[in-house]
């Protein structure tokens, strides 16, 4: 290698690595910006400083938010619903998506591509009929009314993403028991669901995390305060930029980062599990 | 394929079916139906057929056509960004980098991050006067930004918001793809001669370009029917609703100003447009059993 093309790889290499810098500041800005905004003293809210500490940092919102908000309680409520949904997401997706990687039946394809289909819809079309169906049946400003909703959603991609991981285990093993005279449903629950245990951990993990951050619908079917979901109530502090902005980054905060925390160490799980499920079809 | 009898699968599909019969495919009839009457906030109770007076109504207004553009603009502006970054951050990530660890988990956190969060904090950091964006711009000497009180930045900063928190979807699915594309073809067009751009264009694109291209269906899927971002950036599309996309808009139509059957014939006619979309492009791309 010469002289001008080793000091030519070196200018490449400063100049990704400054962009990369620069590139990774731009990124994490605004969660530091969070960071700042939640140690801000209250009559320093209206502030043109642009530091990550601020002068006078103080948790007191982060004691507020525990103590004199309904911040636990929206928590409470957010975990109750996503609980609820992550449960018979996974239920009913668990055998459906089963019979679909392992049997061929008449309404096999339609099936599968009516599941596809639904990503297609419009949210707001789903939103509406629920919505005056349900104050029909008296399910507004219910944890039930927003739990069917949030079904409707999880279902499909529970269905689909399952499907892609039972694709993945060798049917070889359950023919295996079914000679060793096992019936169908038990080859199933005894041989097929516990070597897809990973697969049901993270399609509960991703249908809980989407109704745990769920806003639009959420906002239509709660309108009393005490049963505000954790989207709601946030979305009632941040609502005007005034003292209740350093409130509302505390919790985000407390929201956030177990959430980020998770997707950090899924990393490399996240990647294949789209991989198989989702764009492998 | 397993042996059972003939009725197994259709137990097994029974419960989730039942399920997406009540919660999605009777809703979704439903918004047909009312797609056809004239329920609104007057005729709550009292609503009639109406054949087709709604869909002649979107269709004879400008609303339409406008929100229709918009739609296009919002998606194709988060998806060209989201690949061309995604794409470039993946390229400097595959190759021995220091700190490729670090990168990796840095350029993920938009994504990990609650949407309805990133756009809420956002906007805090678009407020013209305090807003971490208009100071940094005015550091710059650079003029601060009306971002959300003027039409035009008021739709660009949602789209900013939405770019930033899409890129990391991207980067991951090129990452996947870069990873899989077998070395030797680098070292043959080396042998050739080929200069970068050359071995990316005659290598790389074509080696990533059937995982990129259906993640990015399903980007524009997403991206089109997002209005968390759009919404929550917005206030609800301040000012004076001129930053609406069609979802966004029509979610406000229904349960802002309850114009429920204008919003669901609205709905219909953005269904269509995905499903046009959608056909269209299935049939250039392989067939789902051909992959299975």
């Amino acid at each position: 290698m010469t002289g001008a093309g080793r000091a030519r790889r070196r200018m490449v290499g400063v100049l990704k690595h400054a962009f990369l810098a620069l590139f990774a500041l731009a990124t994490v800005y605004p969660i530091l910006q969070i960071v700042a905004v939640s140690l801000r003293p209250a009559d320093r809210l209206y502030s043109t400083s642009l530091a990550l500490i601020p002068k006078d940092a103080t948790l007191r919102a982060y004691h507020a938010i525990l103590f004199e908000k309904d911040f636990l309680l929206w928590m409470r409520n957010s975990f109750v619903v996503s609980l609820a949904v992550t449960l018979l997401g996974v239920t009913l997706a668990s055998t459906a998506a089963y019979a679909f990687s392992r049997f061929r039946f008449p309404g096999w394809r339609e099936g599968l591509y009516s599941f596809l289909l639904t990503q297609l819809f419009p949210p707001t079309m789903l939103m509406l009929p629920l919505y005056v169906l349900m104050r029909a049946l008296h399910l507004l400003d219910t944890f039930t009314g927003l739990a069917v909703a949030y079904t409707a959603t999880a279902l499909p991609f529970c269905v689909w993403t399952m499907r892609g991981y039972y694709d993945t285990i060798p049917v070889e093993l359950e023919q295996a028991a079914l000679i060793d005279g096992c019936g169908p449903w038990a080859a199933f629950t005894r041989v097929t669901l516990p070597l897809a245990a990973p697969a049901l951990a993270i399609t509960a993990l991703f249908s809980f995390m989407a109704a745990w951050s769920e806003y639009p619908v959420a906002r239509i079917i709660i309108h009393r305060q005490e049963l505000y979901t954790l989207p709601l109530g946030l979305e009632s502090l941040a609502g005007v930029f005034q003292t209740e902005w350093a409130n509302y980054a505390a919790g985000s905060l407390f929201v956030c980062v177990p959430v980020m925390a998770l997707f950090v160490v899924l990393n490399r799980w996240l990647v294949s599990g789209l991989a198989l499920g989702g764009v492998k079809g | 394929m397993l042996r059972a009898p003939r009725a197994f699968p259709y137990r097994l599909l029974l419960p989730a079916v039942v399920a997406m019969l009540a919660v999605v495919l009777f809703p979704l009839l439903y918004n047909f139906y009312l797609a056809f009457r004239n329920m609104s906030l007057y005729h709550y109770a009292d609503h009639r057929f109406v054949g087709l007076t709604q869909f002649r109504q979107l269709f004879s207004q400008p609303i339409l056509y406008v929100l229709f553009g918009k739609s296009l603009l919002w998606t194709a502006l988060n998806l060209f960004f989201h690949v061309a970054i995604g794409l470039f951050l993946a390229i400097l990530l595959t190759g021995p980098i220091k700190g490729r660890a670090f990168y990796r988990t840095v350029f993920i956190l938009p994504w990990a991050m609650p949407q309805y969060i990133s756009a809420l904090t956002w906007r805090g950091m678009f407020n013209y006067e305090y807003g971490a964006v208009n100071l940094i711009l005015q550091r710059l000497h650079l003029p601060a930004v009306p971002w959300l009180t003027d039409q035009v930045w008021a739709f660009l900063a949602p789209v900013i918001v939405n770019i930033w928190l899409g890129f990391p979807f991207m980067m991951i699915v090129c990452l996947g793809a870069l990873s899989a594309i077998p070395r030797d073809l680098y070292e043959a067009a080396d042998l050739d001669g080929a200069n970068a751009w050359q071995k990316f264009r005659n290598v790389t694109w074509p080696q990533i370009l059937p995982v990129l291209t259906p993640a990015v269906l399903l980007g524009t899927i997403w991206t089109f029917n997002n209005m968390v971002v759009i919404w929550l950036v917005s206030q609800g599309g301040q000012p004076a609703d001129q930053t609406h996309i069609m979802v966004s808009y029509i979610y406000k139509v229904a349960f802002t100003y309850y114009r429920y059957s204008y919003a669901a014939a609205f709905s219909v006619i953005v269904f269509l447009i995905l499903l046009g979309f959608v056909l269209f492009t299935l049939r250039r791309a392989a067939p789902l059993e051909a992959r299975t």
